[in-house]
This record gives C-alpha cells, structure tokens and sequence, in this order.
C-alpha cells in the first residue's frame, strides 16, 4: 500500500509525459485526481494504523544487498501525520495553480514526482532510500524554481541546490559512518535504531552526529544555514514555495526525530545543548529578522526560521537532563510531541500563507508591503483569509500552531528555562510583524503598485480570490482550526510515538 | 472523572460558534446580523444562570495528561452572569449605534467571540484553556478596536493592544511550563494546584501569573494600551471595559489569592501595583479633557482597585468591587457613546450641557458617574471600604493610597459631571453654544431599554452594601477562597471616611460651579499651555504619564535592532556562505563594519567615560584589522573558487558525480 502511495504520482507523471499532449485542462484534472486518491490512500492507511502506536504497512524488498541497503517503508506516528500533511498540501496546490497556463504539463509532472519523494522520504526506513529520496526532491524543486521562479530564479535555484546538496552529501558521510559501526554492517534504519552501533563511542558517535546535524540542519534550515531559504522563496513560485516550506523543510527534523535521536542516542544527548542554543538562535534570529523584511513573502520565509527553531529547540531539550524526574519525562514527552505537532501545523499554516503571497504578487506584481494600502477595499475575502493565516501563524489559541507551541515551550520550560524563556520573545515577535504586514498591505485607503509609470495608484484591477484560490486555501486553514480545537485525533497517533523516541533516547 | 456537562460546554460554545459563524459569513448577514446576535447573548445569559445554580465541573482530554477542564464556582458563577448581563446590554445597545450601513454581521460577530472567550477564560479550571480564552480574546480585541480598519488610525491602536497584551501574555507561557516541570506526575496545569508548587518553579508561575493579569487589566506599567482601545467603537470600549478583556487580569488574580499567598512577596507586589495605579491612573484620569480618555483611565484606576483586593486577600471587596464596576463603566459608556454619536465629539468642553439637553441619556451617565465616585449608598462605595478594611488590616500606608486614590475618583467623576451638566454658556462675550447645531440623540427602544436597564442594575447594586447580602456574597466566594469569611469589614469610621469624603468632593464640585472664577479656571485648563512644574504636571498627566512614548521607543529600539541584524543576515551571512567573496570587496566589508558594528559600539559609548571611548576606539579596530584579514582571505579563497564556479549546471553536477564517486570508493573500500 505504501509502495502505491509513494509510487503512483510518479506513475501519473510518467504517464503525461509519454501519453499524447493533452490540454492543461486535462493536465489538471489528472493531476488533482491523483493528489485526491493520494489523500484517499493516506486516510486509509490512517485508519488501518494500530492504536497502540509502532511501524505499520511495513513492506521490504531486497535492493543492493551487497551494501546491505534494502527498499524498507512503513509508517508510525512520527510519519503518518506528516504524509498526511503532504497530501493535503499536494493537493491544495493542484487547486491553486487550476488556471495556470504556462507549460502546466511540465508543471504537473514536476509536483507529481515531488509528492512522490516527498512521501517517499517519510515512509522510508532504510537511510539509502531516504538519501535517495532526499536528494530526488532537491532535484525536483530546482527544476521548479529555475523554471518558473520570477527575478532572478535561475541564480536563486543554483544556490538552493549547491547548498542543500552540499548539505546531503554531509548527510550521506553521517550514514556511511553509521554503516560502518554497525556489525553487521547495514542501512536498515530499524536495525540500527535496535543495536545502537554507537553506544560507547564518543569520538565516531560526534563525529557522525556533526555529519548528520549539520546535513539536516541545512535542510531544515537554522541559523547560520538558513541563508539558502530567502532568496529561493522569493524567487519560486507560490505553489513550489508552498511545498519548499510546507513539506521539504520538514524532511530536516523529521531526519532529527527518526534517525539523529533514536540511532545515536548517546550522542544525541551529549551534543542536546548545542541543539538548544541553536534552535533558540533561529527563533529569536529569525523572527527578528523577519520583523525588518520590507517584502511580505520574505518575511513569511524568515518566519519559517523562527518556527523550525521551535522544533529543533524542542528535541535539544528533549536530550538534556534537566527537570528530571517524572515531571522532567513528562515535560520531555510533551515536548517532542510538540515539535511533530508543529511539522504539521507549520506545513498548513506557511503553505496557506505563501499561497496567499503568490495571490498578492498575481494581481500586484511585487511581494513589497509598502506597495500595498487598503487591498481588503477590493478583495474582503482574501483580507480576511490573510488576516486568519497570520493569526493562525503567529500561535493564536484555535488554531493547530497554538497546540505545538505550547507544547514545546511548556515541555522545554522544565529541562531548558533560560533558552525557552528567551524562546518565548519569538511568540510576540511573530504576533508584531505580522500583523504589521497585515495592517499595511490591507488597510487603510486604497493604494495599489501603479500599472505603469505616471499611472495612478488605484486603477490597477485587482480582483479578490476566485473559487480555485479559495478551495485550496479554505481547506488549508479549517484544518489548521480543527487541529487546534480538536487535536486528540492526531495526538493520539504522535503520542506513542514521542514516547518511544525518548524512550530510545535514555538508553 | 470525566463528566460531560451540557449547559456548561454549551455556555462557551454557543456564542463562539455563532459569532464565528456571524464573522465568516460577512456582508450577507449584515441584515439579521443585530437578532441573532441579541438572542444568542440571552441564551447565553439563560445558560449562565443556569450553570451559576448548578455549579458543574466538566473535562475533555486535550494533552497527554493534561485535560481541559472547565468549572463553575462562586466566584465564576457571579462572573458569568455579569458577563452574559453586560453583553446583552451592550449588544442592545449596538442595534442603533451601528447602523444598517454598518458592517454588522463582522460587528456583532466579533463581539459574540469576544465574550465568548471572556466566558472560557472565566469558567476555565486548567492552565491551557484559559490561555485560550485569554489570547483568542485579546484577537478579538483587535479586530474590534481596528473595525474601523479604513481608517489609519484604529488599526494602528488594534496593534499596540495585541502586541502589548501578548507581551505579557508571556507570563502564562512561563506558568504553564513552570506548572509541568514543577508539578511532579500529578501536575495537571489545574489553576488550583499552582499554590502548590515548590522553589523557584513557585516563583516562576507566581511571576508569570502576576505580569499576564497586570498586564491584560492596564494596570502600571502596561496601562497605555487602555488609552488606544479607545479607538474602537463605543459599545466595544463599553464591554471591555467593564466585563471582560481589562477585568481578566483583576478576575485571575482574584481566582488564584492561594497562589499569591503561597509567596512572600506576590501579594505586597500586587496589591502596591493596584493601589499606585489606583492612585496615578486617577491622577491621569483628572487631567484629561476628553471624556473617552478620562473613562478608560478611570477604569485603570478602578481595577486598580480589584488588583489591590487580590493582593490583600480581600476577595469578596474586590469581587464586589469588579460586578459594580461592570455595571458602572458600562453604562457611562453607553451615555457617552450616544453623546459622541450624535454630536460628534468626545471632548469635555463640547460636551458642555449634554446632560441637561438630553435627561434620558443624562441620568444615567449620572447614576453611572455617582457610581464610580463612590457616593453612598451605591455600590462602590461599599465595595472599596471592605477591600480597603483588607488593606488596612497589612499596611496602613496601602490603606492610605487607597483612600487618596478612592478620593481622586471621586474627584473625576465630578469632573465629568461638572461639564455635562453646566448650563449652556450665555451668548453674551462667549462662543455660541457648541451642540446647537446637531440635534440630541433620538433613542430607539432597545437603546434606552438597554440604558434603562443598567441604570436599575446600577442603583439596584447598591444592596450590596447592606451586611446580610455582603454576607452572602461572601458564602458564596468561600469555596474559592478558604478563610475569607474572617476577613475583615469595615469599620463604621471607615465607611463614613469615605462616603464623607466622596460627598465633600462632588458638594464642592457643585458649589464651585457658581464660582464664575473657577468655571473659567477649569474650561480653560489644558487649552492654555504654561510651563510650570504644575502645568508639566498636569500634561504628563493628561499622555497618561509618558508610557505611550516609553512603549513606543521600545518598539523602535526593537525595530533598529531587527534591522542591523537583517542587514547583517543578507550582506554577511548570506554573501560569505556564498562564497561570492568577488562581489565583496574588503572595503564593502569594512563599511559594514563601520556602519553596523562600529555604529552601535559608538552608540553605546556616547556619554560614558572616556575610557569606554577609548576601549570601543581599540576594539574598532581591531575588529577593523581582524574583518580586513578575514575579506582579504575570503577574496583568494574566492579566486580559487571561481576557477570551477562557471554557473553551468551540469559542471556543477560534474563536480558533484565526481564527489560522489570518491565518496563511493572510499564507501565501498571501508566497507570490505
């Protein structure tokens, strides 16, 4: 099931490419159709997954068993919400891109094979079919900027490739390293993960966890190697700065929670603090500097930062000792659910508001807030969608970020104080800039960037949000407040699964 | 045990849903927006009545062991059915104040959500859900004071509420973590449990508690985001006023007296904060000239009130103190608002004679100003002397700022009243009479039902003063704060301190009145600038003592530094990352140095010693020194990676398979 799940966009892809040109009518139908019976597909698998927590839908086959790397997939509650965060925001970029008409086959093909290594990444359990999958996606979405960014994508792209990719090549030194400890030698993720081939070596375990940390930390991204992530959302394209932040950024702390910590526990936990400062740095270093960005998509980038932080701050503090006791192992828990909770949250949120930058610079022509008064006199429902998005992703209680971020400061308080009470100063950082940006781009009287020289400030059209921008950003948001009025449904999933992440951790 | 309480879960759902629903809808319910919104706030008062008698307790799983759990005890029974009473009036009101060109359905929405979550953060037993009721209202707020978003102004305000609100909803951040780590395997995030913490986890959740509800009730330091919300419409200023939002703060420090008595210091801390805002914020509500800021002022002061309560363990004065208050503030705004709606204006001259013109809207503002002052029998005089009989019980100082400050509201109640009711001024040598030309508020039904009906709660508020009912008040708080009923009443010397000294000052406000010396004196205050220290006195008086300005050069010290550091993320980090050295010569480098580093290195110098001068000089440049070696290394580094940096694609891709395939020998080599 799993295999058809990861397998099926790319089949479709295939299939468009090979299949007689079609019109981008039938392009897009095909392409939704795909993104619906994915989600369909994840639901299944959802309700067929195991109350009690564990891998489900395991399937194995043999691949290069002379390197010991095998095709391993199967699902748990660290990566079942995120799958099926995935395809919900799949498919809300299939409905947003529904009249784009520049080269959509190509478009399509390229998101089909995305969400494929996008899923493929998360279900996988051998550390070859993740580098794999990994390094298909930086692939994937360079060709998306390149292709179809603004500005200055080319330049934006290159960048974004050569610098993640430095990125997993760091990564794929940590995995040989791990390989090679293990005896015997093997990439299977689960076996590692029993063995725990790193126990009692310090120097091989740092070194391979700098590796490792250092790749995912590019991917995810934090301060200091965050600066790849600016120039390529500005420059991308709504729909593929939607998935770049909504789901490939994910693949950095969700290669935290399933292969960093529970593989290299000792020292994962010898090196908790470096995590900590680090993700504090990016919380307080992002939101600080998003609060300068004069550029609403920018701005939205470098909250990313600030939010990323948030997890990477919550499974450092996880590895530390403090707050110890029963309080200390609940206060952990909580917050490790916390951070697969704000993957999640973050995947709707961010996606929903990049969505609704690419509505602004549509009709607009520039992401500059300063170019923009008074927008909600012409388009009420996208004011108001925009001014939900930023409530929601500045943690406002009722929405899904509120649920993650108490979570992971409440939990992180006991074992770190003083790196979440400064963590805390990103919680108002977020709430000031963006409803800034929210107060200049939409109210006020009405200016909008002049259609030409000597044109005035008003005659430009700017229509509000036609059916296809409002059916993929209405979804985007309800589910961010069904998840935050009622998130038992999925914290009953994540739960079992945080609390076998920390038990594999005080090993 | 989990039960499941219908009313209770009904009580919070109901007017969030509708409003929720009212909100999203927009324009199209404009039309049935005012009757639904009306019904649904009678519901909720039925509701309230209901669980007020039934007291239920109710949980929900919500975190892995941390339910949300919502209850209904003495002190949120009183709660909710002020809060429920005020919204219905208020929301009356509202029929006529926004009118059918309005846009109403986001109006009545949004004020629905906003008691709404007043209701959750009162009936909330766990720290989550009351930090959801809590922050989801202070949204509310916004989107309420900026509804007129047109306009630059309100949206401006709306942002200063929020932003300085969630600053200091950080503190429940902090208590809630505090709670957990503190809490041990029992620690539930149950309000009732935080007295119960230990060490510096006690410390912790007290401070966070104490600067959240300091904070949310505008008391000092925080109390100038009172003084934007005006910028709302009246009947938003009239709930926020009185029953929700302001009086959050003053209820959770009431609810949580346990937790501020399990510290040494939590209780002088909050119960001084109260009494010198009490004392200050009425000092500033003296000096305004417009009636709106000296309202909200006064509610400044009048929580402080409340606040000075919690910190004396005086829990049924200051419970008292804030159903009064409720009824009081909300009906004084409801008077202005129809004033300043009809006329146009919210300044004290302007409004000269209002009253006399307009007995239906003046006699209640008058019940409401009595009220405020303290002039026995109403309720607030009463309510003061039993929270003030707690204070006088710790500290006679805290007695005697309490006292001075329950004179000043005396005094600017009868500044209010001393302009409304004065005759118009006699054509001769004067300006014309100021409201002549528009004529008085023609009221509908509702709108006067609603004035009418406050104004019956008001003066009927004043049983409160009678022992018997005090005392039963007081039984029905026991349950909240064990050991209150031996808390101290007021002495009959007290009471007649008080009610004299209230009486004294509004005699001598009316006598004055006939003093054409002083009318002169007091009309033209403010609008004549002098420039001695009583002049300086009274304008820092009147912009609320400076702390607009303070919060604001805060906010651009914020913003400065967010800009150098977004300077230094795109032309440090991200250029050197780069490795584009070609495009960074070391002079660009220097100047940033001197712009970014060195500037603020300079600025912190500027007026220390000459030393500090000398040390930043030296540090200058040797960080100067230390960025030119850096550049110039990054330069050759930069020359030798150009060579293979030609921009094309697939040589970088050739680069890459070639790593690669060093990395697949030395893998498949190490793996034998």
């Amino acid at each position: 099931m799993l295999t058809v799940l990861v397998l099926l966009p790319t089949a479709v892809a295939v299939s468009l490419l090979c299949l007689p040109r079609g019109t981008p009518r039938s392009v897009h139908v095909a392409w939704t159709a795909t993104a619906v019976v994915e989600l369909a597909l994840t639901a299944t698998i959802w309700l067929r997954h195991p109350a009690g927590g564990g891998l489900s839908h395991q399937e194995r086959a043999r691949w290069l068993p002379s390197v010991g790397a095998g095709y391993h997939v199967g699902v748990d509650g660290l990566s079942l919400p995120l799958v099926a965060m995935s395809c919900v925001l799949f498919l809300a970029c299939a409905l947003y891109t529904w009249r784009q008409t520049d080269r959509v086959r190509e478009f399509a093909v390229l998101f089909l094979f995305l969400q494929s290594t996008s899923l493929g990444l998360f279900v996988a359990l051998d550390l070859i079919l993740f580098f794999l999958f990994f390094d298909l996606s930086l692939v994937a979405m360079y060709f998306v900027i390149a292709g179809w960014g603004h500005r200055d994508a080319a330049r934006s792209a290159l960048l974004f490739f050569l610098y993640t990719f430095t990125g997993s090549l760091a990564l794929l030194l940590g995995f040989i390293g791990l390989y090679l400890a293990a005896d015997p030698h093997t990439f299977d993720i689960v076996e590692l993960t029993r063995d725990d081939p790193l126990a009692g070596r310090t120097t091989h375990g740092a070194l391979v966890l700098l590796a490792v940390g250092v790749g995912l930390a590019i991917k995810t991204p934090t301060v200091p190697f965050h600066t790849w992530l600016p120039p390529a959302h500005t420059d991308a394209p709504a729909a593929g700065s939607a998935v770049l932040a909504g789901v490939l950024l994910k693949m950095g702390t969700y290669g935290f929670l399933r292969i960093a910590m529970p593989v290299m526990p000792g020292a994962w936990r010898g090196a908790a603090v470096v995590f900590v400062v680090v993700g504090v740095v990016s919380v307080v270093y992002g939101a600080l500097v998003a609060f300068a960005q004069t550029d609403f998509k920018r701005m939205v980038a470098y909250t990313s930062v600030n939010h990323m932080g948030y997890i990477v701050l919550a499974v450092g503090a996880a590895g530390t000792l403090g707050g110890d006791g029963p309080a200390g192992d609940r206060a952990r828990h909580l917050a490790v659910t916390g951070s697969v909770f704000q993957m999640v949250s973050h995947g709707l949120l961010t996606g929903a508001l990049f969505l609704l930058c690419g509505v602004l610079y549509e009709r607009g022509g520039t992401h500059r807030t300063a170019a923009y008064s008074g927008v909600a006199h012409r388009a009420p429902v996208f004011a108001a969608l925009t001014g939900v998005a930023a409530f929601a992703s500045l943690g406002l209680p009722g929405f899904s970020g509120f649920i993650a971020e108490f979570q992971i400061l409440t939990g992180s308080l006991g074992p770190q104080p003083v790196a979440t009470g400064l963590a805390l100063l990103g919680v108002l950082l977020t709430a000031a800039l963006l409803l800034r940006a929210v107060r200049q781009v939409f109210t006020g009287p009405l200016r909008l960037p002049p259609t030409g020289p000597g044109q005035a400030t008003t005659t430009r059209s700017f229509p509000d949000l036609a059916w296809h921008e409002t059916a993929s950003l209405t979804p985007l948001l309800a589910l961010a407040v069904v998840l935050g009025l009622l998130p038992r449904f999925v914290l009953d999933v994540i739960e079992p699964a945080s609390l076998g992440v920390l038990r594999l951790l005080a090993r | 045990m989990p039960t499941v309480n219908g009313p209770l879960w009904a009580l919070v759902a109901l007017p969030l849903a509708v409003g929720t629903a009212l909100a999203a809808a927009g324009r199209r319910a404009d039309r049935c927006a005012p009757a639904v919104a009306v019904g649904t706030a009678t519901a909720t008062l039925g509701l309230a009545l209901v669980v007020a008698r039934t007291r239920p307790r109710t949980e929900a799983p919500l975190l892995a062991g941390l339910p949300a759990r919502l209850a209904v005890d003495g002190l949120s029974a009183l709660m909710v059915v002020t809060v429920t009473a005020v919204t219905v009036a208020v929301l009356l009101f509202s029929v006529q104040d926004l009118g059918p060109g309005a846009a109403r359905a986001r109006f009545f929405g949004l004020m629905l959500l906003f008691a709404g979550a007043m209701l959750v953060t009162v009936v909330a037993a766990t720290l989550p859900v009351l930090l959801m009721g809590w922050e989801v209202m202070g949204a509310a707020s916004w989107a309420l004071v900026g509804h007129r978003w047109r306009d630059p102004e309100p949206t401006r305000a709306a942002n200063t509420v929020f932003v300085t609100t969630r600053l200091t909803d950080l503190g429940l951040y902090l208590a809630a973590g505090a709670a957990l780590a503190g809490g041990g395997l029992a620690g539930s995030l149950a309000l009732a449990d935080l007295p119960h913490l230990t060490g510096p986890w006690l410390t912790a959740a007290t401070a966070g508690i104490v600067v959240a509800a300091l904070g949310k009730s505008a008391q000092l330091p925080f109390s100038f985001w009172l003084s934007s919300a005006m910028w709302g419409p009246s009947p938003v200023s009239a709930l926020l006023h009185s029953a929700t939002m302001v009086v959050a703060g003053a209820y959770l420090l009431l609810r949580l007296g346990p937790l501020l008595s399990a510290t040494t210091w939590g209780g002088p801390a909050v119960a001084w904060t109260g009494a010198l805002t009490a004392l200050a914020l009425g000092l500033v509500a003296l000096a305004q000239s417009d009636l709106k800021q000296l309202l909200a002022a006064s509610t400044c002061a009048q929580i402080g009130f409340m606040t000075l309560a919690a910190g004396v363990s005086a829990a049924t004065g200051g419970t008292l103190q804030l159903v009064a208050h409720a009824a009081a503030k909300s009906l004084a705004f409801l008077a202005a608002g129809t004033w300043m709606t009809a006329w146009g204006t919210q300044a004290l001259p302007a409004l000269r004679s209002a009253a006399r013109r307009h007995p239906a809207t003046g006699v209640p503002f008058t019940v409401a100003a009595l009220t405020l002052a303290g002039l026995p029998p109403l309720a607030l005089w009463s309510a003061k002397d039993l929270l003030l009989a707690g204070a006088l019980a710790q500290n006679v100082g805290l007695y005697a700022v309490g006292l001075a400050a329950a004179t000043l509201s005396a005094g600017y109640a009868a500044k209010a009243l001393w302009f409304v009711w004065r005759p118009a001024p006699t054509p001769a040598g004067q300006p014309p009479p100021r409201l002549a030309p528009a004529p008085p508020p023609r009221l509908t039904h509702a709108t006067l039902g609603s004035l009418l009906l406050l104004t019956a709660v008001c003066a009927g508020l004043s049983a409160l003063s009678l022992p018997p009912v005090r005392a039963a008040v007081d039984r029905q708080l026991g349950d909240v704060t064990p050991g209150s009923g031996g808390q101290p009443g007021p002495e009959p010397w007290e009471l007649a301190l008080s009610g004299g000294l209230a009486v004294a000052v509004l005699a001598g406000a009316a006598a004055a009145a006939r003093l054409p010396a002083v009318t002169r004196a007091v009309t033209s205050a403010g609008a004549r600038p002098g420039a001695g220290p009583r002049h300086r006195a009274a304008r820092w008086c009147r912009a609320w003592l400076a702390l607009p300005d303070v919060a604001r050069a805060l906010s651009a010290g914020v913003h400065r530094v967010a800009r150098a550091l977004a300077a230094f993320d795109d032309q440090v980090l991200a250029r050197g990352v780069n490795g584009l050295a070609r495009n960074l010569p070391a002079p660009t480098l220097a100047a940033l140095d001197d712009r970014v580093l060195a500037r603020s290195v300079n600025g912190l110098a500027r007026g220390t010693s000459r030393l500090a001068t000398w040390t930043a000089a030296e540090a200058e440049r040797r960080v100067e020194a230390a960025v030119e070696g850096v550049a110039a290394a990054a330069r050759a580094a930069g020359r030798r990676a150009r060579a293979p940096q030609t921009g094309q694609l697939h040589q970088y891709l050739a680069q890459a398979a070639a790593g690669f395939t060093v990395l697949a020998v030395l893998f498949v080599a190490l793996a034998r």
